[in-house]
């Protein structure tokens, strides 16, 4: 087939500039699996159904496309008064002396780049296995070469219910770095973290989130995707669900040439709950902004809820796209499902995307999903304005309100308040 | 203070005249009145005063305080003093009734190169006038006019108004959709805005609000023209007759 001998060639090219996966320590054994998977499936060509809308050439080149970083020195940092503990990558490579110390009462944290041959076992049978699930019913590529390939990221194991967040602050200092980051965490029964990211790893990067959450456990993921405009990503969450746990992811994202974050999400224990949500600003009249959500949902418990908010605001031909999909297995009666995209368009240049999916194996449930693509109010933008609110500052107000829909869905009102300020900070230096 | 003469306003999307040749001036300490069947422009001229978008002004002039307020953004004009109650107020998701309030205060004092409010005394004022008004702070918390009732989108029209002081204040039928308790707050707010040096122009398709807020002009507007002017007295007459009577005398 000449796709699959191009897939092939493909991910020859890229695997060329690559080092070969370990072929010592604990994580030899998936690095190879994950290897061989990638092999067979190959990198995705613009005609693959899953990337239709977001074409993947910036990811499988073999080299990055170059991306100056931003200068933020000067700029209250992200996450700003929120007591964590800080671990900084510098273009993916872990910055000790940047970082607080890897101790947390209620956590064990090790680097992947660090943990060596020591074998920790919770972490040796979790590596790989959810992006290894994660491959049906629809190929992930950039995960598999992921795991194949990783050179860092965190093991966090959660045992109880740490005093602090762990956040990790990646700086992007070099305009063709490529990082490619793994992070594991296992929280375990009853234990509780809330992980927070920030910040561009780098020109290009590829991360990888695998998060296996036991019964009764709670993860609240937060992401500030860094300002870089000409930064390409790929980013996959994968959260694993037991019985009446609770996992909360948010991304924001600002700025951006080719961002594609994949969130996949199975409910595997009764009465759990997942949120998943994000907000994306993009203006391409500098850079382009692309940027791309594409969610998986699968029930396969009893009385889950999922819940998925996403919403974009495009300007000056910036481009969203949404794919999200919520699969209710047989059995999984009690489900209730739901989900929306929404996209502002500032203009008639920009254009969002959407494909909502839902695929249902049970009676018993309610499931729910919409998707909208619209203006800016002119009646609303009117009375603001008859208000005395000048123009551009009523349309910020609205742009504002229609992003704040989603920080509501972070738990932390002190990290959902200081992502807002980032939002009206973007907004004040893209006006016009 | 306000000054209209001769306006003359057509669609912007098609070729349809709305106002034919307006001409009204409210004085300062004034309050006129402008009654008029349904669909002879009176919510036209509200708009057109304010600066919204979808009328072309194909003749006359409109002033304020002998500033022409028709070259004015809409933002500018209520910086200048004009303020419209919607007859519709509209809803806000997202946008809380506080934070537009001191945005709209803050603007229209720094548009008129005066200090801002400070939050603190932003909150005791409106705190004060939200109470005259029998708005809770529930409802000041809650996004712009969502999930109000008539009654009370009309009364969060006033306070806005309260806050923001204007030289002219417009109101578009806020009678309408009241009870008579409410109508009773409406215009307890209104009146106690009334100074010297504030005009008031009071759109209205009923002479019941005209019982409460006592007009000293009443003006009769049909098909895009004011076509008879006089005391209250008009409106009363109005109240009896219906408006077949004036329309034929002055058909
Ligand atoms: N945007 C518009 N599009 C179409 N017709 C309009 C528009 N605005 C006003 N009109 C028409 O202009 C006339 C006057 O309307 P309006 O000013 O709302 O009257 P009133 O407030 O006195 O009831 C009506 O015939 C109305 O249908
Ligand atoms: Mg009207």
């Amino acid at each position: 087939m000449v796709a699959l001998e191009k897939k092939r060639e493909l991910t020859e090219a890229r695997l060329a500039t690559l080092p070969a996966p370990l072929s010592s320590g604990w994580t030899a054994p998936a690095r190879a699996a994950a290897a061989s998977r990638l092999a067979e499936m190959g990198l995705p060509l613009p005609r693959d159904e899953y990337w239709r809308f977001t074409k993947p050439a910036d990811l499988n080149a073999a080299e990055p496309p170059r991306s100056e970083p931003k200068d933020e020195s000067g700029e209250t940092p992200i996450y700003d008064g929120i007591e964590a503990l800080n671990i900084v990558f510098r273009d993916g490579v872990y910055d000790a002396d940047a970082s607080d110390a890897l101790e947390l009462e209620g956590v064990e944290i090790s680097l992947l780049s660090q943990s060596g041959v020591a074998d920790i076992h919770w972490a040796r049978d979790l590596y790989g296995t959810l992006e290894a699930d994660a491959q049906t019913p629809v190929a992930r590529p950039f995960a598999a070469l992921n795991t194949a390939h990783a050179t860092e990221g965190v093991l966090v194991r959660v045992t109880g219910k740490p005093a602090r967040p762990i956040c990790l602050r990646y700086e992007h200092a070099s305009a063709d770095s490529d990082p490619i980051l793994h992070h594991v965490i296992k929280v375990e029964e009853g234990a509780e973290l809330t992980f927070l990211e920030a910040g561009s790893p780098g020109a290009r990067f590829n991360t990888v989130l695998e998060a296996d959450i036991a019964d009764t456990g709670v993860l609240h993921h937060v992401r500030a995707q860094g300002r870089d405009t000409a930064r390409r990503s790929n980013c996959h969450d994968l959260a694993r669900l037991g019985r009446e746990s609770v996992f909360k992811s948010f991304t924001s994202t600002l700025n951006g040439a080719l961002t594609r974050n994949e969130h996949i999400v199975w409910f595997t224990g009764d009465d759990a709950v997942a949120h998943v949500a994000g907000a994306a600003i993009g203006d391409g009249k500098t850079a382009p902004f692309h940027h791309d959500d594409t969610v998986f949902v699968t029930h396969d418990a009893v009385n889950c809820e999922s819940r998925q908010v996403f919403k974009k605001v495009l300007k000056n031909g910036a481009v969203g796209v949404f794919q999200g999909k919520i699969l209710v297995q047989p059995g999984a009666q009690k489900t209730d499902g739901y989900q929306i995209s929404q996209a502002l368009l500032l203009d008639e240049d920009s254009q969002f995307l959407a494909k909502p999916e839902l695929e249902i194996y049970a009676d018993d449930v309610a499931c729910s999903h919409g998707s909208t693509t619209g203006a800016i109010d002119e009646d609303m933008l009117f009375y603001l304005r008859a208000r005395g609110i000048p123009n551009r500052r009523a349309q910020d107000l609205l742009v504002l309100a229609f992003v704040a829909e989603t920080l509501e869905e972070i738990e932390d009102p002190k990290i959902s308040e200081s992502l807002l300020l980032r939002l009206e900070h973007w907004l004040e230096r893209h006006a016009g | 203070m306000l000054e209209i003469k001769n306006l003359h306003v057509k669609l912007e999307e098609e070729d349809k005249a709305i106002l034919k040749g307006v001409n009204l001036t409210v004085e300062p300490g004034k309050v006129h009145a402008i009654m008029g069947p349904n669909g002879s422009g009176k919510s036209t001229l509200s708009y057109v005063l304010s600066g919204r978008d979808g009328y072309e002004v194909t003749d006359g002039e409109v002033s304020l305080g002998g500033e022409d307020v028709l070259e004015l953004e809409p933002e500018e004009r209520a910086a200048a003093g004009i303020f419209l109650a919607f007859q519709y107020p509209v809803e806000i998701p997202g946008v809380g009734n506080m934070t537009f309030l001191r945005t709209a205060v803050n603007s229209q004092r720094k548009a008129r190169g005066e200090d801002e409010m400070s939050a603190a005394e932003f909150l005791k004022v409106i705190r004060e006038k939200a109470k005259e008004l029998k708005i809770d702070a529930d409802m000041l918390k809650r996004p712009v006019n969502v999930g109000f009732s008539g009654g009370e989108k009309k009364r969060n029209e006033i306070l806005q108004m309260a806050m923001l002081e204007p030289k002219m204040c417009i109101l578009d039928e806020t009678d309408s959709g009241l009870d008579v308790d409410a109508m009773k707050l409406v215009a307890q707010g209104v009146n106690a805005l009334r100074s010297e040096d504030r005009g008031f122009l009071v759109i209205t398709h009923y002479q019941r609000l005209l019982d409460h807020i006592k007009p000293d002009v009443v003006h009769i507007m049909a098909n895009g023209r004011i076509i008879a002017t006089g005391g209250p007295e008009l409106a009363l007459e109005v109240e009896e007759n219906g408006y077949a009577d004036i329309l034929k005398e002055h058909a």
